[in-house]
């Protein structure tokens, strides 16, 4: 056992291979990023609050990106398209499944560690390569890649189009190619891992909703992923070597250019195939999250456990084949639009009984507000309000007056990125003790909660009136055109929020850093939980469990189970005699 | 120099700040005998009903957006199809609206109502098969529906009757639209991206008799009530031209001419009498094309037909332009 051999510094804490290092290493990379990416929201918020207003302090910070103390439009751009790139790969994708997958996975089902440590080791440093690539991609002499995160070529295929599709957009290539390789490296260890490693007794219907999560999160990504790499490579050939997989009939800066039968659309459909599931990547982890969170503090057993589980299954599945609904106004053909409405909606089926069943659980609870606990239903509230305006984007025949505007923006920021922060806080809030041994301040956690809860609502809300007065998305100012001159005030409040809402991630960092040094001991169960980390010891030793493996005899979810003399029976106690397992 | 020496010291009085409140409040649980950190039935009440309590403010917060912002919203369409998915439009939202409304405040009441107490048992209540097919086959006939109905309407706007239309070409480049009319003959001359150079910025086939009365300009006449087919060609990146007003948008992609068929409804000076003097027509770009993207708009003219002859009467078609350089 990986426990026999005498670790130094550089293995315990740089290279190593044990999954719950790995796993705060993802984390602090990943909250690292999203402090990145908070600010470069707060600088493009600024920018739209008040166009063109002079802050000299930025000039001093950005230097030539901001002349005067005015952000340069391209560097706007710039900003949103690294914003954008940040939070969706490098913070809910590998922040949040590169934490809460490499933590929870052997933990949660009774393994010593993942199937291969060292690949695991391999995953984390192909995702902090990427991420230094990815940094030094901002301080090129053209600025980093500004053509959205979505980088449609041949926006992006151009160095002539905008100075940010020079070696910016190289840079940024390469940092997805390194970040790929990571993500698949992690994603067949936690498949694996599941198959193969599970303790005696722990069948797949007794595994906890957050496992499942992950499980499914990872076969989405080993299957979508390579087809972002195969897209990133073709655009990379395009780029370097002159082919014309996605450009055609260009003329630009006067000169017309050699490419000839490569068509744009091609790169959106391989994007894209990727990309929707992607969303689904991100949001999966932190509803199973969410799952066990609300369980455990309602004090109650998750409601529809099968039902959870198949709707996880239909959501994945169903994310492979919508993703037409990024594109229906390519130009492409009006049925194949309509195929793409139809799978698009059905979407809404399992995830209305995903937001019933979450409803049902905390019916009859026995609510205990932990911080985690707050996030979670958090998580709740914007799946509910940020899946709903789904219904519109998803139907061909709205999509065309809202597609591209900050109707769009606010409704994935919602149902997406707020769902799967909220998880992903929640997720933190709850396993800290087990990661680190101590508690999170309490207090700290509230105030926490509450600044972001409300302020985030205050940021995204208002985007939807923007959306439908038609305001499109990536725009440097809303004053350019009369007819949206009387959005500014809309755009004051949002930011206003925004700010607001910055200041209170501080907290968070302050208090996670805080209390892993001098937070209160936490006791080996601080939460009363079911699940199999809470057998092991506080002490969090390279191994898990000192001498055997635990056995597993019922399902996760025995909370306040009639008949039992406490509100919660561990997964590692044997049915008593004549009880039903559930 | 203060001021750099100020910007430093800030979040370092800031954190030391923090580092007391967090002692303190420790200290404060000490004395009341409490375990810090540990969720107290006290926390509990309070966070019960302060999660109520915001979420009910978010509910009055909605419907407060709604009163003040909603007049900044898009007015009725002005396009045959446009009103069309406005109805659809309304259908969807008043939906969504109520299943938010009943939802949302029902999340906050739970909390509020099962707030955790001190020797209170939750419900065990593992599983109710009826009622999860219940709640899994009505959201699924209502999304049928939902489905239906958008089908027919994104048919509707994607088929239109176009036999009579005019045709009008709207070219895109970084970072500026022109539109290029088809003339007496109705018909567009072909173009080629390697004919672009000087004066003929659309690289039109000057070979191709069917482009001499084809006419170049920068704004948009159309006539009211007479339906327009608009095809979209790209220079070099992609954009979108979308027109909220009409409920129009496409994509304009490079090497691929699209199109979008309307009728529009209402002139310029009708709309003008209804949303202000200062009201146009715009067609804006919606995909990320570069530096100036948010400041490449053409104007739509929608006027009737006497208006429009005489507009049309007074601009030089290509024969007149481009061929006699």
């Amino acid at each position: 056992m990986a426990d026999h051999h005498k670790e130094t510094f550089l293995t315990k804490y740089v290279f190593s291979q044990d999954h719950k290092m790995i796993a705060k290493q993802f984390l602090i990379t990943g909250m690292f990023m999203a402090l990145l990416g908070m600010a470069m929201s707060a600088l493009f918020r600024v920018q739209l609050a008040n166009p063109g207003k002079a802050y000299p302090i930025l000039e001093t910070l950005l230097g030539k990106w901001a002349p005067g103390g005015v952000l340069d439009p391209n560097f706007y751009l710039a900003l949103v398209t690294m914003h954008g790139t940040i939070l969706v790969f490098w913070v809910l994708t590998g922040g949040l499944s590169g934490t809460f997958a490499n933590f929870l996975i052997p933990l949660q089902i009774g393994a010593r560690d993942m199937a291969s440590g060292f690949i695991n080791m391999l995953s984390y440093w192909f995702f902090n390569l990427a991420t230094i690539v990815l940094i030094w991609s901002l301080f090129v002499e053209t600025g980093p890649a500004s053509g959205g995160w979505t980088i449609y070529p041949p926006l992006s295929a151009l160095p002539q189009a905008m100075p940010g599709s020079g070696l910016g957009m190289d840079l940024w290539l390469i940092a997805i190619v390194l970040f790929v390789v990571g993500s698949l490296l992690g994603g067949l260890n936690y498949i694996v891992t599941i198959l193969n490693l599970r303790t005696v007794g722990m069948s797949m219907q007794r595994l906890p909703l957050t496992i499942w999560a992950l499980f499914v999160t990872a076969i989405l990504g080993v299957l979508s992923f390579p087809v972002l790499l195969s897209c990133g490579l073709l655009l990379i050939f395009d780029r370097t070597f002159g082919t014309s997989f996605y450009l055609s009939d260009i003329v630009i800066g006067g000169e017309a250019l050699h490419y000839s039968g490569g068509s744009p659309i091609l790169f959106e459909h391989l994007f894209w195939f990727l990309g929707h599931p992607e969303v689904y990547i991100i949001l999966l982890p932190a509803l199973g999250i969410t799952s066990e969170v609300i369980s455990v503090n309602s004090r109650k057993p998750i409601f529809g456990y099968k039902a959870m589980v198949a709707s996880l299954l239909a959501i994945g599945f169903l994310s492979f084949i919508v993703w037409g609904h990024h594109m229906f106004l390519t130009g492409m053909d009006p049925f194949l639009g309509s195929v793409f409405t139809f799978t698009t909606l059905l979407i809404a089926i399992p995830s209305a009984v995903k937001v019933f069943n979450f409803l049902t659980t905390l019916w009859k609870g026995n609510i205990r507000f932990t911080t985690a606990m707050l996030f979670a239903i958090g998580t709740v509230s914007t799946f509910i309000t940020g899946g709903l305006t789904g219904i519109i984007l998803g139907d061909s025949a709205l999509d065309i007056n809202v597609h591209d505007t900050y109707f769009v923006v606010g409704h994935f920021h919602i149902v997406m990125g707020l769902s799967a922060i909220y998880g992903m806080y929640a997720g933190v809030y709850h396993w800290f003790p087990k990661m680190y041994g101590r508690m999170m301040n309490k207090g700290l956690g509230y105030l926490h909660f509450w600044g972001t809860f409300i302020c985030a609502y205050g940021v995204f809300f208002p985007m939807h009136f923007l959306g439908l007065a038609g305001l499109p998305r990536r725009y440097y100012q809303n004053s350019s055109f009369p007819m949206f001159d009387g959005l500014t005030d809309i755009n004051a409040v949002i930011t206003f929020f925004a700010l607001a809402g910055a200041v209170f991630q501080f907290i968070f960092i302050f208090n996670f850093f805080y209390s892993i040094f001098k937070g209160t001991k936490a006791s080996k169960n601080p939460w009363q939980a079911n699940t199999l980390e809470w057998t092991t010891p506080v002490e969090r030793i390279h191994g898990n469990w000192p001498g055997e493996l635990p056995t597993v005899h019922r399902w996760a979810y025995d909370y306040s189970k009639p008949g039992a003399d406490k509100d919660f029976i561990l997964q590692t106690e044997p049915l008593k005699e004549g009880e039903e397992e559930h | 120099m203060i001021e750099k020496i100020i910007y430093v010291l800030m979040p370092i009085a800031v954190v030391a700040l923090l580092v007391q409140i967090t002692r303190i409040t420790e200290l404060l649980s000490k004395i009341n005998k409490e375990e810090p950190n540990k969720v107290t039935t006290r926390d509990n009440d309070f966070q019960g009903k302060l999660y109520f309590i915001v979420i009910m403010a978010f509910i009055i917060f909605v419907v407060w957006q709604m009163i003040v912002w909603g007049p900044l919203l898009l007015p009725a369409a002005s396009s045959v199809h446009g009103e069309i998915i406005d109805g659809l439009m309304n259908f969807t939202m008043n939906l969504i609206l109520i299943v938010f409304f009943v939802l949302t405040p029902m999340l906050g009441y739970f909390l509020y109502k099962y707030r955790g107490k001190e020797k209170k048992f939750a419900y065990y209540y593992s599983h109710n098969n009826k009622l999860e097919i219940i709640w899994t086959v009505i959201p699924a006939i209502v999304l049928t529906g939902v489905i239906v109905y958008g089908l027919r309407v994104w048919d509707q706007a994607m088929n239109p009757d176009m036999t009579n239309a005019s045709v009008v070409e709207v070219y895109s480049k970084q970072f500026g639209w022109t539109a290029r009319y088809s003339g007496g003959d109705n018909t567009l001359g072909n173009a080629n991206y390697r004919l672009i150079q000087g004066p003929n910025q659309l690289g039109i086939d000057l070979s191709d008799s069917t482009s001499h009365d084809d006419i170049i300009v920068r704004e948009v006449h159309l006539v009211k009530d007479k339906p327009v087919l608009l095809k979209f060609r790209s220079q070099d990146v992609i954009h979108s031209a979308f027109i909220p007003h009409f409920r129009v948008q496409m994509n304009c992609v490079p090497g691929i001419t699209t199109q979008f068929g309307f009728t529009p409804t209402k002139t310029t000076s009708e709309m003008k009498a209804q949303e202000g003097e200062d009201f146009e027509y715009m067609l804006v770009c919606n995909k990320i094309c570069g530096g100036a993207h948010y400041n490449m708009g053409m104007k739509f003219i929608v006027e009737t037909q006497e208006e429009y002859d005489m507009w049309l009467s007074q601009q030089k078609n290509i024969k007149n332009t481009l061929l006699t350089l």
